[in-house]
């Protein structure tokens, strides 16, 4: 038997259950599926009108409803799918009966276009201002919308459907904010506080404003045509990220309770790491200093070292600024073998989930382990000559990997890394 | 396990409504003042930022134009705070402090919003009207001034507090678990020294018409939150309120004095379909704090909303042994800067030796002679999230 505590001591964290859901399908098994067979969750948006808009393209997942429609209203909804299916798959509790707290990342809550035009129809006078609105606001008709808009309202509703245990945490790193819900379960496992975490990442947030903003800072790919060729990670004539949804869940728990109830361990996060980027509000520092140090305080969270990470799932957005930051910073860390180390990024086929990536790719991390197999980076056709990573290029490969690196590097100079592993190490 | 390890309060920094900074605090607490604003969005009332130099916190134009007012009043409170501890400019210790900042997001640009609500309402837009508005009226970094973990980018930016970063969402509960995981961080020795606080500008149309959905918002005429029974409500606040919390031997080494020690912070989500479900979450909450002894005071975000604010009256009428003050009568409601203000007035009171007098015609406050040795504070948010800390005199 393993030890239940790690060499410095603390609490083994594993992962007893898994649920994702992405625009390739809902479940692992689907997405694994297309995953490995590169296929492309991105496609042309059809939700709203895409006239007016520089880019056009994003990885929805069309095939989950909600009524009335939402942005927030989705994202609960892909939570409580992925939510669902990690409970299921780890048989702790019962339903409704989570034996620990919840971690939720989750994209900034606000009142959404459809409801202000609501709102704005209910004035019925030419010419209003604000003072008006305010004027037709109260009352009750609008009611729902005070708890639909309120950041915590998705937490709320996962606390209560799932059961799970004390306050809830809703959090946002930007695009870090999967990874830092797993480091939450991971450091509340580690303290001793509880024996389980439910750790959730979703967004369901492409809406007109969404991807105006982000157009507008020159983040997403223009590259419309054909929707499935625009995300290109680490290529040459890479020109942005594509805007995705989709929720990641895993049930975190002590490696000791784990085994104590007879569960099925499904990998370990060995470590966790994270260091701010003072630099800029949207751009690394040049010198790659704090993605070095994020990796670096990982390794050593884990108490490994480079040559024993096997396999890198990259943040590779795709922008031309952080695939560049993301060489720098690994090949500063693994020196000669960031070259041959195989590097891939799930965000080719199913795009940028942004608040769910770090949670959604650290599954797909862990699935990797699970099939040793490694999913493909897929649009790689110009490699850029400055990134010689082996992105693992447009065809799935079977390998032997004993520890993945899942790195997640957000606005705000939010870096976040991750290390799981099939066993502990 | 070892021993959990003792966390003191070294830093803090204040800007509300009254003023800023703690002597000016101090005073305008105990002579009663309240500043309220009935007027510029009546009929709702504001309590809105004292005059602010934000120059003397955020010294580059440039980094204020990037930031709407709230991320300017929480980065200058940041400032304060550090300022407060001793650790402002002081590398070593930025580049590995920790931060938990609890953040709503920012400021709407009030002008495109109303060009296009007045345009759809006329009828007759084509389709691809919102996307065309939006991609040529919305400037093209206001993104970033209304992000939620932009403001603890912000503090990194122009104070350098670069070690980790997070960012809690969700109203009045954010910042009460942003207080409970950082002290869980520290006492587990986790983090030795971690930035917590939030911020809020409550000077807001967009704000004020989302809790008019659900009939929030205090009118016409300004009362004390114990006096809103009748005509509940909160009054929107502006302030930025951070602290700096360190383990007692990271103090201790690098000879910081101390305002308090934080010895624990609960939280809980009651279920509020039943009535009665908040006083009943509060007294688990306080028995889980472990209760105080003689000589303790109360210092609540009770916001004046019903029925939540009767619950808790009804929870600290069981417990008249502390004496209360509600923060929310001086400083209006400030949805996740509520408790961290708590948390700073419960340090700053027990650091000047007294409690600041009660400002309560319902005589629900009493006076309080003689110094505190413990503070509770209290959080229970206007729809959902219940908190408390003890913060206690280091003897």
């Amino acid at each position: 038997m393993t030890s239940p505590r790690d060499k410095f001591g603390r609490p083994i964290v594993v992962v007893t259950g898994m649920g994702i859901v992405t625009s390739l399908g809902a479940g692992k098994i689907d997405n694994w599926k297309r995953l490995t067979a590169g296929e492309s969750g991105i496609r042309t948006v059809t939700r709203f009108p895409v006239d007016g808009l520089k880019s056009t393209m994003a990885g929805t997942v069309d095939f989950v409803s909600v009524d009335p429609f939402s942005s927030t209203g989705l994202t609960e909804r892909l939570a409580d799918i992925a939510a669902e299916e990690a409970l299921g798959q780890s048989g702790i509790g019962s339903k409704g009966d989570f034996p620990g707290p919840l971690f939720l990342a989750v994209a900034p809550v606000e009142v959404e276009w459809p409801q202000r035009l609501e709102v704005g129809r209910a004035v019925g006078k030419p010419d209003f201002d604000y003072p008006d609105i305010l004027r037709v606001s109260g009352g009750g008709k609008f009611g729902q919308y005070h708890h639909r808009f309120m950041f915590g309202s998705v937490a709320g509703h996962l606390a209560e459907t799932f059961g799970t245990k004390g306050s809830p945490i809703s959090l946002s790193t930007a695009c870090a904010s999967g990874a830092t819900a797993i480091q939450l379960g991971v450091e509340a496992i580690r303290r001793g506080e509880t024996d389980a975490a439910l750790c959730i990442a979703t967004d369901g947030s492409v809406n007109p404003e969404a991807l105006v903003r982000f157009s507008l800072l020159s983040a997403l790919s223009t590259q419309n045509d054909p929707p499935q060729a625009a995300s290109k990670p680490f290529s040459k004539n890479r020109d942005g990220f594509v805007m995705a949804e989709g929720a990641g869940a895993l049930v975190l728990e002590s490696y000791e309770a784990a085994v104590a109830r007879g569960a099925t361990i499904l990998g370990v996060v060995a470590g966790c790491g994270e260091l701010t980027d003072s630099f800029h509000r949207t751009r690394s520092s040049p010198d790659g200093k704090p993605i070095i140090g994020c990796v670096r305080k990982t390794l050593a969270d884990a108490g490994m070292t480079p040559e024993q990470v096997d396999h890198i799932n990259a943040h590779g957005t795709a922008t031309p600024e952080n695939d560049k930051m993301e060489y720098l910073g690994i090949s500063a860390v693994f020196g000669e073998r960031a070259k041959q180390i195989p590097v891939s990024s799930n965000k080719s086929m199913i795009g940028h989930t942004i608040s769910a990536a770090g949670a959604v790719e650290a599954i797909i991390s862990l699935l990797t382990l699970e099939h040793q197999r490694i999913p493909p980076t897929i649009n790689y056709h110009i490699p850029d000559p400055a990134i010689p990573f082996d992105v693992v290029p447009n065809v799935a490969r079977d390998a032997r990997v004993t520890a993945v690196m899942s790195n997640s590097f957000g606005f705000g100079g939010q870096n976040a890394s991750l290390i799981l592993t099939r066993e502990p190490i | 396990m070892t021993e959990p390890k003792e966390a003191w309060i070294t830093g803090i920094g204040i800007v509300s409504s009254l003023g800023e900074g703690l002597d000016e605090h101090w005073d305008a607490l105990n002579a009663r003042r309240i500043n309220v604003d009935e007027k510029r969005f009546a009929p709702y009332i504001v309590h809105p930022l004292a005059p602010v130099s934000f120059d003397a916190q955020i010294p580059k134009k440039g980094d204020q134009r990037q930031m709407e007012a709230w991320q300017r009043i929480g980065t200058y409170a940041a400032g304060l705070a550090l300022d407060s501890a001793g650790v402002k400019g002081n590398q070593e210790i930025l580049g590995r402090m920790d931060m938990i900042v609890a953040a709503g997001g920012g400021e709407r640009d009030l002008a495109v919003d109303i060009a296009i609500l007045n345009a759809d309402a006329k009828g007759n837009t084509a389709p691809n009207f919102l996307n065309e508005r939006l991609m040529n009226d919305l400037r093209p970094t206001l993104f970033l001034a209304q992000l939620s973990n932009l403001l603890a980018g912000n503090i990194a930016i122009v104070h350098g507090v670069s070690g980790t970063s997070r960012t809690f969402m969700g109203e009045e509960a954010a910042s009460i678990d942003a207080a409970r995981i950082a002290l869980a961080r520290i006492a587990s020795g986790q983090s030795d020294i971690t930035l917590v606080g939030a911020a809020h500008n409550g000077e807001r149309q967009d704000l004020l018409v989302l809790y008019e959905f659900g009939d929030f918002n205090l009118t016409d005429k300004f009362t004390p939150v114990w006096a809103r029974r009748e005509n509940s409500g909160f009054a929107l606040g502006s302030a930025g309120v951070f602290l700096v919390i360190e383990s007692r031997e990271h103090a201790e080494a690098r000879g910081a004095t101390p305002y308090a020690r934080l010895t624990n912070v609960v939280a809980d989500l009651a279920q509020r379909k039943q009535p009665g479900a908040v006083t009943k979450s509060l007294e688990a909450l306080w028995s889980k704090l472990g209760p105080p002894g003689d000589n303790c005071a109360l210092i609540t975000g009770a916001t004046g909303i019903e029925p939540v604010t009767s619950e808790e009256r009804a929870f600290l009428t069981a417990h008249a042994g502390c004496a209360v003050r509600a923060t929310g009568t001086s400083f209006g409601h400030t949805l996740e800067t509520q408790f961290p203000l708590g948390l700073a007035l419960a340090a700053l009171s027990i650091s000047r030796g007294g409690l600041f007098p009660p400002n309560d015609p319902t005589g629900l406050e009493v006076e309080m002679s003689g110094p505190p040795s413990q503070i509770v504070v209290v959080g229970a948010g206007h729809w959902q999230g219940e908190g408390m800390a003890m913060v206690e005199a280091i003897t």
